[in-house]
């Protein structure tokens, strides 16, 4: 398995190209947002529609920090805690006074909660220059280890390392940290209190659960982790602008852990991946399949890509409800 | 001794009067019943009691402390523990895991701990899980462990939410209504248990609706009828009391 | 003060027009619990078909209300085609399933729907006919266009009669009785599939009136409109309860007042730190703070924990 993880960048970026490259470390980034999320809305049950402005927090935390914005260029090895630290301190925010509410009440705040950071990162460019507005921060410092840049590539042994392979031994070994990091919760006392509360929460605080806590501790817990991955992204771009962190993009990532399998850690790394990389595949294959059936394009790629996503949510949903992977116990039980 | 002490206790939902000036105390290990005819008031005497609707009126002194009411785990922490009418088990959760969940309140790893699985974590985990086990052994569904609630029977269901409620180490162990919709086998097994939790000094509060399951069970019984207390006495002088013949035998044993 | 009056006219028109497409998410909410995130997209389509229809008809001579009529007509048979349809297909198999199921179908509906709009109609925004009377007139220093005041009387007329059909037929008490305990209601003798099939159309036909009212009071309909547009509409139906028509038409209105006395006036309250760029950080900010005092929205009913 690592070995196969280890040579995956070398396999692919002989095979298909830098663009795949890419297209593999994004897939690496929204797993680890989609792991982010199961944790507030697979193990605890709280639908958050407004996820992605953590990983918008975890992006701008980077990008004024590291950019010539405020002439700050603190290493990233500094920033990323920060950016998680930041966006988890959001997430207690968006929590406190959501708590009472249940279900579909609380999914609608979240979407609010999303829309009015995006809002504010497209505006706080006057009075004072904050975020830079609609266009966004550009030049960011790329993540560097020891002093090297991971933009750049480097030889080992003989061998050229492009920078895009180094960003992917970062991401996996942190997206491996996040899935160590939710496998220990899921199987301890705080784990089990979030199922707990997910399941029956009247129960749970009949059982000594302060659910108000534990609750936030969800919150807390799934927004840093998209902080970090907001950080990385912030980073690896070299460009941040609020158009990335829109309210499809938190849907895209409900989709991942929903459509993987809520609450079950490697079914929602398999939604994350086949999310992040089939409508990629489908852009790239749309043309020359077009051509080879038709002799032209009909359809604009970019609409087949979006058309094939939605009907493969709808139709995904339709036979296997519980998602494609789901959690053994959940398979036969999750009907009501 | 007692254990629990309750002072004019009062509570409406609008208009309703649903509990008037109820006082009771129950002593250190005893069996203490609560019954009355349907829409009494017991089950919203138990949910004041246990924190779950805040009271209008009195106080509740616990083990010698006011008790914080109007937050459950405040209550189930102080050292009260219940169960539910209409079984409130986690569905998806194994029965092993729902008896774990009560031991939330006696342990303490948080997040840090269990990132770094730490020496106290490790210890701690093993020690729920093996407690666990204890209380499924003693409720007599350890062969069910590893089965999702949901798949138990009626009455192991009911046994596991015991078990769960006894996790999180109780001084006063409510039960609602434990022995709703069971069959005579499974009452008796029911019986043979709450005995049993007595013995091991455990002190109950039990609200019923079988009334030859509380006679024969209980030290001492309470009575309530539109919401007030009309009597209370050990079984026997309770049987007798005219006022709850009236209000209350009168009408179900005829 | 003008400005107040003209924030306020603007805002009711604004305001009713989410009402109307805040009952088609209350309604589906009420009786399935759900969520269908698809409505906005039906919005939509709606005011693409009349659109086309009345392009198709610009050249027969008809009076242009005539046509307007036909095309709002139009639209409303589409929409509730669409929307039986949607339910048919992407709801009804999930009506058991676990509750986060039938989103992912809806959110996978909103997406098809949108993509193939785009494919359809194309990118660019299309400007839509005035067929309805638009003359502007000054009323207390505000200018209110009679398109304005059409769409206030269409809006409460048609929220009328939707009362009346639920409060006071046999198929609204059907529908009250689904809402309340589908199962019950079924020992009764009501068809629950049915009675939800109704419930659709008739959101479907709120929705596609909706859409033509709105495209005709901006001149403009494109293949991105539902999106926000049902966004607005969702959160004004949680804002008043979601479930409750009552709530709903309150939501809406309120929410477009918000809307427009909030863009209007938030500059001067902020001693201009914040622009009108921050009008829906104000809808949404008024959506928390009600919430948070009223859990179940402002006519909701209050849910309490039951043992």
């Amino acid at each position: 398995m690592a070995l196969f993880l280890a040579v995956t960048p070398f396999v692919v970026g002989a095979a298909l190209g830098n663009a795949w490259l890419r297209v593999l470390d994004f897939a690496l980034l929204y797993i680890m947002l989609a792991l982010g999320l199961n944790i507030v809305v697979g193990f605890a049950g709280l639908l958050d529609l407004g996820y992605i402005a953590f990983y918008a927090v975890g992006a701008y935390t980077y990008a004024l920090l590291a950019s010539p914005h405020f002439g700050l260029h603190w290493p990233a090895w500094a920033i990323l805690p920060i950016g998680a630290l930041v966006a988890g301190i959001f997430g207690v925010l968006l929590g406190a006074p959501t708590l009472r509410l249940r279900g579909d009440y609380l999914a609608i705040v979240t979407l609010g909660f999303g829309e009015i950071i995006r809002i504010f990162m497209n505006n706080l460019n006057a009075p004072i220059n904050i975020t830079n507005g609609p266009k966004g921060i550009a030049r960011i410092d790329p993540i560097s280890i020891g002093g090297h840049s991971l933009s750049k590539s480097i030889d080992v042994f003989g061998i050229t390392v492009p920078g895009l392979t180094l960003y992917y031994y970062l991401f996996l070994v942190l997206t491996v940290l996040i899935v160590i990091v939710g496998i220990r919760l899921q199987n301890s006392r705080i784990g089990r209190a979030w199922v707990a509360i997910r399941e029956d929460e009247v129960a749970a605080k009949a059982c000594g659960i302060d659910t108000r806590n534990v609750k936030l501790l969800a919150f807390a817990m799934g927004a840093s982790f998209g902080g970090v991955a907001g950080g990385l992204f912030a980073g690896f771009q070299e460009f941040v602008s609020p158009e990335s962190f829109g309210l499809m993009e938190s849907i895209m990532v409900l989709c991942m852990v929903v459509l993987g399998g809520m609450g079950h850690i490697p079914g929602v790394i398999l939604g994350g991946l086949l999310l992040a990389v089939l409508p990629e595949a489908f852009r790239h294959g749309a043309v020359p399949m077009q051509n080879w059936a038709f002799g032209k394009v009909l359809i604009d790629p970019e609409n087949l890509r979006m058309l094939l996503f939605g009907l493969a949510l709808i139709l995904v949903m339709l036979y296997k409800p519980a998602g494609l992977w789901p959690e053994k116990q959940h398979r036969l039980e999750m009907r009501k | 001794m007692s254990l629990l002490e309750a002072k004019n206790i009062g509570k409406r939902f609008g208009g309703v009067q649903a509990l008037k000036d109820v006082s009771l105390s129950i002593n250190s290990g005893e069996i203490y019943g609560l019954i009355g005819p349907n829409g009494a008031g017991k089950t919203t005497f138990f949910n004041v009691l246990t924190g779950l609707y805040p009271r209008d009126d009195g106080e509740v002194i616990f083990d010698g402390k006011p008790l914080e009411l109007g937050s459950p785990h405040k209550v189930t922490q102080a050292g009260i523990a219940r169960t539910f009418q209409n079984i409130r088990l986690f569905a998806h959760m194994t029965a092993r895991e729902n008896v774990m969940v009560g031991r939330h309140a006696r342990t303490k790893v948080g997040v840090v701990g269990a990132v770094f699985r730490s020496r106290a974590q490790r210890e701690e985990e093993a020690a729920i899980e093996r407690r666990a086990l204890e209380l499924l052994h003693y409720v007599g569904i350890a062969d069910r462990a590893s089965g999702l609630a949901k798949n138990l029977s009626y009455g192991d269901q009911r046994r596991l939410e015991i078990a769960r409620a006894l996790a999180t180490e109780p001084k006063l162990l409510a039960l609602d209504e434990p022995a709703a919709g069971m069959n005579a086998t499974e009452t008796a097994g029911l019986r043979t248990l709450i005995e049993g939790l007595r013995r091991d000094g455990l002190t109950v509060l039990l609200i019923e609706h079988d009334v030859k399951l509380v006679m024969g069970l209980c030290d001492r019984v309470a009575v309530l009828d539109y919401g007030e207390k009309i009597a209370e006495d050990v079984p026997d002088a309770v049987r007798n009391n005219p006022k709850v013949i009236e209000a209350y035998l009168g009408t179900s044993t005829s | 003060m003008d400005i107040f009056l003209q924030q306020i006219v603007n805002g009711l028109t604004l305001g009713s027009i989410y009402a109307l497409v805040a009952l088609g998410y209350t309604m589906v909410y009420g009786i399935l619990g759900l969520i269908n995130f698809a409505h906005g997209e039906v919005v939509m389509v709606g005011a693409m078909v009349a659109l086309m229809v009345m392009k198709a008809l610009a050249a027969s001579g008809l009076p242009a209300p005539i046509i307007f009529l036909i095309a709002l007509f139009a639209a409303a048979i589409a929409c509730m085609a669409l929307g039986f349809t949607i339910e048919r297909i992407a709801y009804r198999p999930l009506r058991n399933a676990p509750r986060l199921a039938p989103l992912i179908t809806a959110i996978g509906v909103s997406i098809v729907l949108q993509q193939m709009a785009m494919i359809i109609w194309g990118r660019s925004y299309h400007s839509v006919p005035q067929l309805l009377p638009s003359e502007n007139h000054e009323f207390f220093g505000a200018q209110i266009t009679e398109l304005q005041v059409i769409i206030l009387i269409v809006a409460a007329l048609t929220m009328a009669g939707l009362m009346l059909l639920v409060n006071r037929t046999r198929l609204g008490r059907a529908m009250r009785a689904t809402a309340e305990n589908p199962a019950i209601a079924g020992l009764m003798g009501v068809d629950a599939n049915r009675i939800i099939a109704m419930t659709f159309l008739i959101g479907s036909a709120l929705g596609a009136l909706a859409g033509v009212l709105v495209s005709a009071n901006y001149g403009i309909a494109h293949h991105h409109m539902g999106f926000i547009l049902g966004l607005k509409a969702f959160t004004a139906a949680v804002l008043g309860g979601i479930g409750n028509l009552g709530g709903a038409m309150v939501g809406g209105v309120l929410l477009g007042l918000i809307e427009a006395l909030g863009a209007g006036y938030i500059g001067d309250l902020t001693g201009g730190i914040l622009g009108s760029h921050y009008q829906d950080v104000f809808a949404f900010f008024v959506l928390i703070v009600v919430l948070v005092f009223r859990p179940s929205g402002l006519m909701g009913e209050k849910v309490s924990e039951r043992a």
